[in-house]
């Protein structure tokens, strides 16, 4: 067992974990974040994903211990104050999602996405990016839709902003 | 996943002390084949070293025409670098193709090529370039490194620190992924420069990379898509399994030949 100390959607927290607990383990049953979901064992579909200092990566295929000390944000760190993230927003109204079960890591991969690419991102560039977020439900289409509407959104307030 | 004890190490020599002191350790960079393969229980280290936190295995640099890369450096790190898409864009648009957003973000060339995946894409680039790996005890040249599938010229707990190449004239990498699991099915890296041409053909082997001797000279000789017509790969020493026989992979290392040729211009 070990001490693991991170911080989690602006919080500082710590557990104690042994040295084999995966990083979705972690934030699952020590943190009682169960927004992030395990669809595979085989590191494929993206279900896992969060930002670990500000890159989204699977949280099925880290150790906790590897992101010790880590900044670390998950889909509960998305809305604030009752009111939801664009990308969240953009799903909703888009009509991103049927059962839900990839929706988390969906949309911090596309949260991601957006960071880097802005009001820039166009659709070919969505698609291939999707290639570790696996949808058994929607066809994929109305999540790209959703996506684009995001970063228009997104990139246009940044805009606004400058 | 066994158990296993992990440590974080802050430099190379920390990290060889520490695997040398593990009963069955192993050192772990990115993880994106280390841990799938410990959960699978395939592997079962009694500890992991991890070097992700280690500054100097981190970072490219570009000298005169010699590129070199720190083993740490992540594959969308490689895929991003203004200096790698300029001394070698083929290299930047093989690593910007590796797996998905997420496993560039963690994965190393170090593990990519430590770890020697007869589909893997490095190792061809590394061949093809006549890449030197530089460990923490040695140089080694990439046509001794490669010694087959899943393995490499590493002594036990002997750690990569970085890859260097002299920039190609042209090059150009062309890969045929699996659909499901974006490993090459068969990947071709053409590579021309003053010392003539070298091909490394990853995925098909049966035995892992190699170089296309007989394509080399077919190119070197004229270096267009046209001369490697009578260039014949023999379906023997190709992989099969439920993707593909070996004549499939023989005749896809063709194509992806002559599309890397072309792409090279
Ligand atoms: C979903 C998925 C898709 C993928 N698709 C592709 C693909 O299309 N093409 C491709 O090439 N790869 C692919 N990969 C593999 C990926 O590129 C890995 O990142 C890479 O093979 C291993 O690098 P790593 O840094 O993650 O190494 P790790 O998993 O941490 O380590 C791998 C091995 O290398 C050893 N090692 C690591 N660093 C060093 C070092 N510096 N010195 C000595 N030994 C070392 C470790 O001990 C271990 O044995 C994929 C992986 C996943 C999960
Ligand atoms: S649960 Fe992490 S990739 Fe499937
Ligand atoms: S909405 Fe059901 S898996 Fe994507």
């Amino acid at each position: 067992m070990a001490s693991i100390s991170m911080t989690v959607n602006g919080r500082a927290v710590s557990g104690e974990a042994e040295d084999r607990t995966l990083l979705v383990e972690f934030l699952r049953n020590n943190l009682g974040l169960t927004g992030t979901h395990v669809g595979c064992d085989t590191s494929q579909c993206g279900a896992c994903v969060v930002h670990v200092d500000g890159d989204a990566v699977k949280s099925c295929t880290m150790l906790a211990a590897q992101a010790n000390g880590s900044d670390v944000k998950t889909i509960e760190g998305l809305a604030s104050g009752g009111e939801l993230h664009p990308v969240q927003k953009a799903f909703h109204e888009n009509h991103g999602l049927q059962c839900g079960f990839c929706t988390p890591g969906m949309i911090m991969a596309a949260t991601e996405m957006i960071n880097r690419h802005g009001a820039s991102l166009d659709e070919k560039t969505v698609r291939e990016e999707l290639e570790g977020n696996i949808c058994r439900c929607t066809g994929y289409h109305n999540i790209v839709k959703a996506i684009l509407a995001a970063a228009q959104e997104m990139g246009g307030a940044q805009q606004a902003a400058e | 996943m066994y158990k296993t004890t992990y440590h974080r190490a802050s430099s190379v020599e920390e990290a060889a002390s520490l695997i040398s002191g593990a009963d069955d350790g192993k050192l772990l960079a990115g993880g994106q084949t280390l841990i799938p393969t410990m959960k699978q229980r395939l592997a079962a280290p009694s500890d992991v070293v991890d070097l992700r936190h280690i500054a100097d295995l981190k970072g490219i640099s570009v000298a005169g025409s010699t590129v070199t890369i720190g083993a740490g450096t992540t594959h969308a790190d490689v895929a991003n670098s203004a200096e790698v898409r300029s001394a070698c864009p083929a290299l930047a648009d093989l690593a910007s193709n590796i797996g998905d957003p997420h496993v560039r973000n963690m994965g190393t060339i170090g593990g990519s090529i430590a770890n020697n995946d007869p589909a893997a894409d490095y190792p061809a680039a590394m061949v093809a370039l006549n890449a030197t790996i530089h460990t923490n005890s040695r140089q080694i040249g990439a046509d001794d490194f490669f010694t087959g599938m899943f393995e490499t010229a590493l002594n036990d707990g002997e750690i990569i620190t970085a890859v260097s190449f002299d920039a190609p004239e042209k090059a150009a990498y062309q890969k045929f992924p699996n659909p499901a699991s974006r490993y090459a099915m068969a990947g071709v890296f053409v590579a021309k420069s003053g010392g003539g041409v070298r091909v490394g053909v990853t995925g098909a082997g049966s035995d892992g990379v190699f170089r296309a001797s007989n394509m080399e000279s077919a190119l070197s000789a004229s270096f267009s898509g046209g001369a490697l017509d009578g260039a014949s790969v023999d379906p023997s020493d190709m992989l099969s399994d439920l993707h593909g026989s070996s004549e499939y992979r023989a005749n896809l290392v063709k194509v992806m030949a002559k599309r890397a040729v072309e792409a090279a211009g």
